[in-house]
């Protein structure tokens, strides 16, 4: 999105993220490959072994992330274009740290808690709406959440010390 | 008829007060999550699915059914009255839906969409109907051969078919089935892939890895993109449907074409998104007036969106008859199939005949009802979309959050989501496909278990994936498919050398 200052400069570039992942998934490739040599990538006298199947396909997923990357290095495409810009950047981290920390406090604090604290955080921070409509919109989601999953469907989730409390 | 029995069985089975009550409710919910930015069919379906776990099969697999039908029709929304299309394969509906909402006709134009949204998957309803049973009753001769050949062809068919870079393909399919392999092997019960963690010990849960790949990286997206939301009201009147009605037997040949053309590209795994814009492609190349499509012309809607319904729907046969699912949201559907312990394929119109012929029966009235309910509810939906996105993403991403967790209860899957968001999020940017990779996560075991019981079967002979006509021509035209682009241009290039 070109801003009334021109184009907030790139991060990185498609090619180099191109190339880092290729690298990535070669290795990931070389380490499936070679946990499945260990359980037996040959034939035993019922058929392939365990790792036969698997195997083979990390070869495959080694060669096509090689052509990949071959080709990212040799033809150069992708250089010129941007993989994500600043802004961009900045923007899908304001959704994507929340979530980790959700994730985190989901842990202890059971899900319930985090998603009323995660909704009214991003409302409040990210969307600037005021605080007694975050809060508001967030409880409602909460209690709404709880009485839809634990009451009504039996679909149980992670709890935490609130809830241990009220004596659920 | 023996189809036409078993349908009216299907609609006795259908027709409790609690089946219809879970059908609107599905419905309302698809509806909402399809006009949703950054959601859609397969998303909502994964995210919603939690929802579905203690309820009996029939119930389950019939509201699941209804929230994809009500997404499809959500999408509409979206692409026609903000110019967001809801789905890849409502791209097309926006070329001539949306100028017809800024000329003030988004009530025709919805009615429109709407309208040919049923006609599509009513034509592709009927086959399903018809040539399902036939088809399954075929495939219970498949022995493990058999259905290893057609998940060959399966997936060779998207390597050879597929817009996107080989190798990007390639890579997605193989990390998948890669990541199937992860956990305890069915065949002989030895460990793989799972590096002494007890987390891995159960296996990448499909349903975990589409939630994440659709839903969380879906939500990055579009905070990168920041949409901005402006869109133009609408509520649609009687006079204004009636209106429309009465037009649509004049444009028979283009709903017909787009069915057809629909059915054809949802069987095979073309899928939806190719369909939309062929039909409108081609009600465009035949029509007298070319220049008037993309300025609002009515034919424009009802092209696209009878293509890609008829072929979303339809992508469901090889789903239900062979097991094998023609589109992401049918993989997705599958896979919830497989939490109940139902398997899909020729055995389940055998051993579950109730089940088959209430889905499909449901298919029959939860389009009629999705009709009648966004074309009465519209105003309230489209006012869904002026609720501040910094409000909806948190949610999208807690509901996420429970559907991940709610599937074998485990935090780790809730990490692995995550996870799966962000691969997601930098695999769409760098454009290797989600769909081969998704194809690959729901398929894997079979496929291999398939590959492994023919090889004991045979005693490692490759031959027996050509030892008789059926499962050798299936497997023949997996390579056919699989080298596709090679044989086309050598085709061609014979084709020069003899003009």
């Amino acid at each position: 999105m070109s801003g009334a200052g021109g184009e907030p400069r790139a991060v990185a570039s498609t090619r180099a993220v191109d190339i880092a992942v290729s690298l990535l998934l070669l290795a990931f490739a070389a380490l499936m490959g070679w946990d499945n040599w260990k359980s037996g990538a040959g034939w035993a006298i019922d058929g392939p072994k365990a790792g036969y199947f698997p195997f083979y396909l990390s070869l495959l997923l080694a060669g096509a992330s090689l052509f990949g990357l071959v080709k990212a290095l040799v033809h150069r495409a992708g250089a010129a274009s941007p993989f994500v810009n600043r802004d961009q950047l900045r923007r899908v981290l304001q959704v994507l740290v929340p979530t980790f920390l959700f994730c985190l406090l989901t842990q202890w604090l059971g899900i319930y808690v985090a998603s009323f604290l995660l909704i009214a955080g991003f409302m409040r921070a990210v969307g600037r709406i005021a605080w007694w409509k975050s809060l508001a919109t967030s409880l409602v989601f909460a209690l709404a959440m709880f009485v839809t999953f634990d009451v009504a469907f039996d679909v149980i989730m992670p709890k935490g010390p609130l809830e241990a409390w009220l004596g659920f | 008829m023996e189809a036409f029995g078993l349908l009216v069985h299907g609609f006795e089975v259908l027709l409790t007060f609690k089946i219809l009550l879970l059908m609107m409710l599905g419905l309302v919910l698809g509806i909402f999550v399809g006009v949703l930015p950054g959601l859609g069919g397969p998303n909502g379906v994964a995210i919603l699915l939690p929802l579905t776990f203690t309820m009996e099969p029939t119930s389950a697999i019939v509201m699941l059914s209804c929230i994809y039908w009500g997404a499809l029709f959500g999408g509409a929304i979206t692409s026609i009255l903000f110019n967001i299309p809801g789905e890849a394969w409502s791209v097309a509906t926006t070329f001539d839906g949306y100028p017809m909402a800024q000329q003030g006709k988004a009530a025709e134009a919805l009615t429109a969409a709407f309208t040919s949204s049923f006609i599509g998957s009513f034509v592709a309803v009927l086959l399903i109907t018809f040539l399902a049973p036939g088809i399954a009753s075929f495939a219970l001769r498949f022995g493990p051969p058999e259905f290893f050949a057609v998940y060959f062809l399966t997936f060779c068919s998207f390597v050879g078919l597929g817009k996107e870079e080989k190798h990007k393909t390639l890579i997605s399919m193989a990390l998948g089935l890669l990541l199937t392999g992860i956990g305890m092997d069915t065949v002989s019960g030895q460990l793989r892939m799972t590096f002494g963690s007890d987390d891995l010990l159960r296996g990448i849960n499909f349903l975990v890895a589409v939630i994440g790949l659709f839903g969380i990286s879906e939500i990055l997206l579009t905070m990168e993109e920041r949409l901005a939301l402006r869109g133009h009201a609408a509520a649609i009147s009687p006079r204004v449907v009636l209106a429309v009605w009465k037009d649509l037997p004049k444009y028979w040949v283009t709903l017909l074409r787009s069915s057809a053309i629909g059915c054809w590209l949802g069987i095979t795994p073309g899928g939806a998104i190719a369909a939309s814009f062929m039909g409108y492609n081609l009600a465009k190349r035949f029509s007298k007036d070319k220049d008037s499509f993309g300025k609002g012309r009515i034919e424009g809607v009802f092209a696209p969106e009878t293509a890609a319904h008829a072929s979303g729907t339809s992508a469901l046969l090889p789903m239900l008859a062979l097991g094998i699912p023609g589109s992401g949201t049918a993989a997705i559907l599958l896979g919830g199939l497989m939490v109940w312990g139902l398997n899909p394929g020729p055995l389940l119109f055998a051993e579950h005949k109730d089940f088959v012929w209430g889905l499909i029966a449901s298919m029959y009235l939860g389009n009629l009802v999705g009709l009648v309910m966004v074309l009465s509810t519209v105003p309230l939906f489209a006012a869904v979309l002026r609720v501040p996105f910094a409000a909806i993403a948190p949610m999208i991403v807690v509901s996420c959050a429970v559907g991940a967790y709610a599937i074998q209860n485990a935090m780790f899957d809730i990490w692995l989501m995550l996870l799966f968001g962000v691969v997601g999020y930098v695999f769409k940017k760098i454009s290797i496909p989600l769909a081969p990779f998704t194809l690959a996560l729901v398929l894997g075991n079979r496929a291999e278990d398939s590959f492994r019981l023919s090889m004991i079967g045979s005693g490692g002979d490759l031959r027996v994936f050509w030892s008789n006509g059926l499962v050798g021509s299936i497997a023949t035209l997996g390579l056919v498919l699989l080298f596709w682009p090679l044989v086309s241009a050598a085709v061609g290039r014979v084709r020069r050398g003899i003009a």
